[in-house]
């Protein structure tokens, strides 16, 4: 697969180490009432979709950036890709 | 023997001659054949022997395709099994060996199997040789892998070299036939880069075997004069004997490419190159590929495929046999009488399956209509066939064509499925191609010439226009439309003899019937129940015969019984080809400490740690095995000093304004208040609150700390950092960088540790106890001003420090450190005295931090924060991660001190039965402890810390061990930490 880097251009899906949902982004508050269950489904529960996913991808052969890539996993078209770190400051997370 | 059956023409230098043996058999052959065509001229016919039933076969065909011509190329460690001799380029010196026969090939001892055929039809393994069921390992696998089978391998290392590499395009062309050339030209001509593969050593596909012309030249002379100008274009990479074998993701391409497979001897070259080729758009020019019509015996020596008779006729100059018989069922076939009987070659008949009029006019032919060659007769070669009338032909060769298949193999790589079109009873691609690619030619069922040159260059005109460039106006050659229809014609139903589908599994018509009979009814079931198209030809002529005739017995359209899907490799590709440069000692390299060469000189056992070689002990001479060494190394640490070097733990630069409370946010332990100065070991959690991983982190300056990671770890630790950094708290201000390999570390322990290292940092640093304590650090100088950094850190429980130098002076310093500690009688020391000394000191390590034990386990649950947010923090308190009697890690002692613990032992209460239930925990890491004299060990266990004292049974069922341990403190050494405060 090829990728195309936000930054770099297209690169080899081999230059990268795949994670797995981007939902790992939407880390829970800590402090939350429910924090126990919102961190079990954090860290257990994933969306398996046959279609666009959304999924953390990182340049570990190249510039160090984690990405979000939208792949559809039937075909593995590939029609968006951001920093990781865009897509969490868009979703509203701080430090 | 003698080329006796050289004819005219062909693209063959006859000026020159090329020997080579055959069965140890001297033959000559001129630069352009291939073995197979120059085993033709030479009259051999029997080439082989079947996989199952050991019948005597010959050349089929006459490319890549082929089933039956499986030979062992070259002797020794270059012998290479199965090639297929219609492929193989000629060259002086080549050795050839025929397979899969006991004694000669022409009287095969195993060729009594063929007798046993009624009872090796589909199936019979798995009906056979089910009882009993202990003769299967013992008696029947071996008979039958004896006895079946192809090539062997030569049980050596592959001499040869082979190489990866990858290549870039806007179009990539795949075939250079016909429609391939003109693709190729029209791409190139408009500027775009172009990359034109074939499998062929010689560029022109069927043009070079047929006698069509092209602008009114012949056809083979019209495609030389086509590659000379692509030669010479700097925008073209002319790739000839390389085979594209797989359609990947986004426009990638697997290719093969033979470098020197074609010469005697490589001369250091690589044989063969996998090159990975990434292309914008690719037009997939495949061709056809022929196919058989089943009869009875049509497997003997002498049957082949019309296509293949007429491209050793054309290109080779070289007829198969002196009687020619030719049975279609399509205009096609014709050509290959048509083009013999030109070339004065006999044909005896040409038998059509259609009741129609002659397609090309051949004068004197005897032409038999709405007729089928039912049974043929020679074994080792073919004598005469005999017709479904009856009528019994003389010929030594009959050529068969049952009309052609196009190449869509590569189009179904990415799950295309390819379309059945009823006009040419056969399978073209589908609409789902693989992205980026348009395929054209005959691989797209235009299989008549002028179609071909035509789609060629539409197909590469439309690809290179959606790429941007503008296409130069070229004129589409001159070619004939020839005659080409086709009759759906599968197998002759007369037959009573076995007729073969797939020559070489050696499947029938009669297991296709078995199989339906059976129930195995859907293609996937067929192929597996079979075997059809299992073969190293992956069933490339018989596929579809046996499909149509699964359609016949279940009364359904060929479309309507399937397809089987193609998966790469479209043909094989040798594991020394993937392996590439990966093999041996450079399939994973080797990382080396900075004081590698000190230890190599110095007499070191090196340990695999990771992709790390580390010391593992130093030997002296008198000492009689590793314990010796070991047992000396951790003695003099521990009354002297000894050095140790520790480069390989992972060390990760952390620097910015929020590079504190970064810290404390990936440990689970704080980190935000660490003085500067001042080092803390560190825990960190994964998210579901297990421990992951350990180490220290020194803070040089308010925005500036340094972290270890284990040396396992190292490359996931940073990985996961960043991933905290960009995705979790992307907007923190802190910064990392890897620095493993940035600075050669050594840890000096012992009691004369200072003393050691007073004489190697420079004066004006502070080395005093006070001044320097435990856990400090700084950046200090050694050796006359080279900047260093020291912390006084300990694993070993001793005092004990780390120094750091850039990493080239690895080498010296252990040099430095070693002279200074001449004094002291210091000593080096390896991995294993480095274990030895943190299991008497009761640190955990690998065996102890290994993906199933949590802080509560590892007794460190206290240093888990819940005032602030960190990783793992909240899943590590969920109730049965905090368990009261959950397992904890203590140390062990054997009662009987004389006995040995053994690491992976379960403990059993003293009374219980040894069983999984009664299973109290485990022992993880044990050594011989030449402090304390005795065999010591770590372990979890339930309620350890509270069951200090107690006696429990540790058995090891598996290594037959059951001794009694005491639960004492996992701390055997200076359990206050006096030494290390030294």
């Amino acid at each position: 697969m090829i990728i195309n880097h936000p930054l770099l251009g297209p690169r080899d899906a081999a230059e990268f180490i795949y994670l797995g949902d981007a939902a790992l982004i939407d880390r829970p508050d800590w402090q939350a009432e429910d924090a126990m269950q919102q961190f079990h489904d954090y860290a257990y529960l994933r969306d398996n979709p046959a279609g666009p996913h959304q999924e953390l991808w990182y340049h570990e052969q190249g510039d160090r950036s984690w990405l979000v890539v939208t792949r559809d996993t039937t075909t593995h078209d590939i029609t968006d890709v951001q920093l990781a770190r865009d897509v969490a400051r868009s979703r509203g997370r701080d430090k | 023997m003698t080329q006796t059956n050289r004819i005219s023409g062909g693209q063959i230098d006859r000026a020159r001659s090329i020997s080579f043996t055959f069965n140890g058999k001297r033959m000559t052959g001129h630069p352009g054949d291939t073995l197979a065509s120059a085993l033709l001229a030479n009259g051999q016919r029997l080439v082989g022997r079947s996989f199952k039933y050991h019948r005597p076969r010959g050349i089929f065909t006459a490319g890549s395709e082929e089933p039956n011509a499986l030979v062992q190329l070259r002797s020794g460690a270059h012998q290479e099994p199965n090639t297929r001799a219609t492929t193989v380029e000629l060259f002086d010196g080549l050795s050839a060996t025929s397979q899969n026969h006991r004694g000669p090939l022409e009287f095969d001892l195993m060729a009594a199997t063929d007798l046993l055929s009624p009872f090796l039809s589909a199936g019979f393994y798995y009906k056979t040789f089910m009882w009993p069921r202990a003769f299967w390992e013992k008696l029947y696998e071996p008979v039958i892998r004896a006895s079946a089978g192809l090539g062997r391998l030569s049980m050596q290392d592959d001499p040869d070299s082979y190489d990866k590499g990858f290549l870039h395009c806007d179009l990539l062309v795949i075939g250079a036939g016909p429609s391939g050339l003109m693709a190729a030209l029209t791409a190139a001509r408009s500027g775009a880069r172009v990359i034109l593969a074939d499998e062929d050593f010689a560029l022109g596909g069927r043009l070079n075997a047929e006698t069509l012309a092209v602008d009114d030249m012949a056809g083979a002379d019209w495609a030389a004069q086509v590659v000379a100008e692509l030669a010479a274009m700097d925008n073209v990479r002319l790739m000839p004997r390389t085979t594209v074998y797989g359609a990947y993701d986004h426009g990638t391409y697997g290719a093969l490419e033979r470098c020197t497979d074609h010469l005697a001897d490589a001369g250091g070259k690589p044989r063969q190159v996998l090159w990975r080729i990434y292309s914008k758009r690719a037009v997939l020019a495949a061709g056809s590929t022929e196919r058989p019509i089943a009869f009875g015996n049509n497997d003997r020596p002498g049957v082949m495929l019309a296509g293949a008779v007429r491209a050793y006729a054309n290109r080779f100059g070289t007829t198969p046999g002196q009687q020619v018989a030719v049975f279609t069922n399509n205009d096609d076939g014709w050509r290959t009488a048509a083009d013999l009987a030109a070339k004065g070659v006999s044909i005896p008949a040409v038998i059509d399956s259609r009741d129609a009029p002659a397609p090309i006019d051949i004068p004197g032919i005897r032409h038999i209509r709405n007729a089928a060659v039912m049974d043929t007769v020679g074994r080792k070669g073919l004598k005469s066939i005999t017709l479904t009338d009856g009528q019994v032909i003389e010929a030594d060769t009959l050529a068969v064509s049952g009309g052609w298949n196009p190449n869509v193999h590569l189009t179904c790589h990415q799950r295309g499925r390819p379309e059945w079109r009823d006009d040419l009873n056969a399978f073209v691609p589908g609409a789902n191609l693989p992205v980026g690619m348009a395929v054209a030619g005959a691989a797209n069922g235009a299989l008549t010439l002028a179609a071909a040159l035509a789609e060629g260059q539409a197909t590469a005109t439309a690809q290179i226009e959606a790429l941007g460039f503008t296409p130069t106006k070229t004129d589409t050659p001159r070619a004939e439309d020839e005659p080409s229809t086709s009759q759906a014609f599968w197998h002759v139903g007369e037959s009573r003899k076995r007729a073969w589908l797939d020559l070489q599994n050696d499947v029938t018509v009669k297991d296709v019937k078995l199989s339906y009979r059976e129930g195995f009814r859907s293609v996937e079931h067929l192929k597996r129940y079979t075997t059809l198209g299992m073969a190293t030809d992956q069933g490339k002529t018989a596929n579809i015969p046996g499909l149509a005739i699964m359609a016949e017995c279940t009364g359904k359209t060929i479309p309507e019984t399937g397809t089987t899907i193609f998966r790469p490799p479209y043909t094989p590709i040798p594991m020394g080809a993937l392996a590439g440069r990966s093999r041996g000692t450079d399939f994973r390299p080797y990382r080396l400490t900075p004081s590698h060469n000190w230890a190599k000189e110095n007499g070191a056992t090196f340990v695999e740690v990771g992709n790390w070689l580390r010391a593992q002990w130093f030997a002296r001479s008198g000492e009689k095995g590793w314990r010796d060494s070991v047992d000396r190394e951790v003695e003099m640490t521990r009354n002297s000093v000894g050095i140790c070097d520790v480069t390989t733990l992972g060390k990760i630069d952390v620097q910015g304004r929020d590079a504190a409370e970064f810290l404390n946010k990936v440990y689970a332990n704080g980190f935000a208040k660490l003085p500067v100065g001042k080092v803390r070991y560190g825990l960190m959690l994964r998210e579901d609150g297990i421990a992951y991983d350990d180490g220290t982190t020194a803070r040089l300056s308010d925005n500036h700390f340094v972290m270890t990671t284990t040396t396992a770890n190292a490359v996931l630790v940073f990985r996961r950092l960043e991933f905290a950094r960009q995705c979790l708290w992307p907007n923190m201000d802190v910064h990392l960088i890897s620095t493993t390999d940035g600075w050669a570390q050594f840890a000096v322990a012992g009691p004369n540790a200072r003393n050691l290292l007073r004489k190697v940092v420079d004066d004006g640093h502070d080395m005093s106890n006070e001044a320097f304590p435990f856990m400090a650090c700084g950046e200090v100088t050694v050796c006359g001003g080279m900047p260093a950094r020291l912390f006084r850190i300990s694993f070993s429980g001793e005092l004990a420090y780390e120094v750091a130098v850039p990493a080239r002076y690895g080498n010296s310093m252990m040099d430095v450190l070693m002279q200074a500690g001449k004094e002291f009688n210091a000593v080096p020391y390896g991995t294993e005295a480095l274990g030895v000394m943190r299991i008497e000191k009761g640190h955990a390590a690998g065996n102890e931090l290994n993906g199933q034990t949590s802080a509560h386990n590892l007794g460190m649950g206290r240093m888990v924060s819940q005032k602030k947010e960190c990783i793992g923090n909240v899943l590590s308190q969920r109730p049965e991660m905090i368990r009261d009697d959950a397992v904890k890690l203590v140390g062990f002692r054997p009662v009987n001190r004389s006995d040995k613990v053994v690491a992976g032992s379960h403990f059993i209460n003293r009374d219980d039965t040894a069983n999984m239930d009664n299973d109290q925990g485990w022992m993880t890491s044990v050594a011989y402890s030449p402090s304390l004299g005795h065999s010591i060990g770590l372990g979890f266990i339930k309620r350890g810390d509270e069951r200090m004292g107690e006696v429990v049974r540790a058995v090891n069922p598996l290594q037959g061990s059951e001794i009694e341990v005491e639960i004492v403190s996992a701390h055997f050494i200076d359990p206050e930490g006096e030494r290390l405060r030294a």
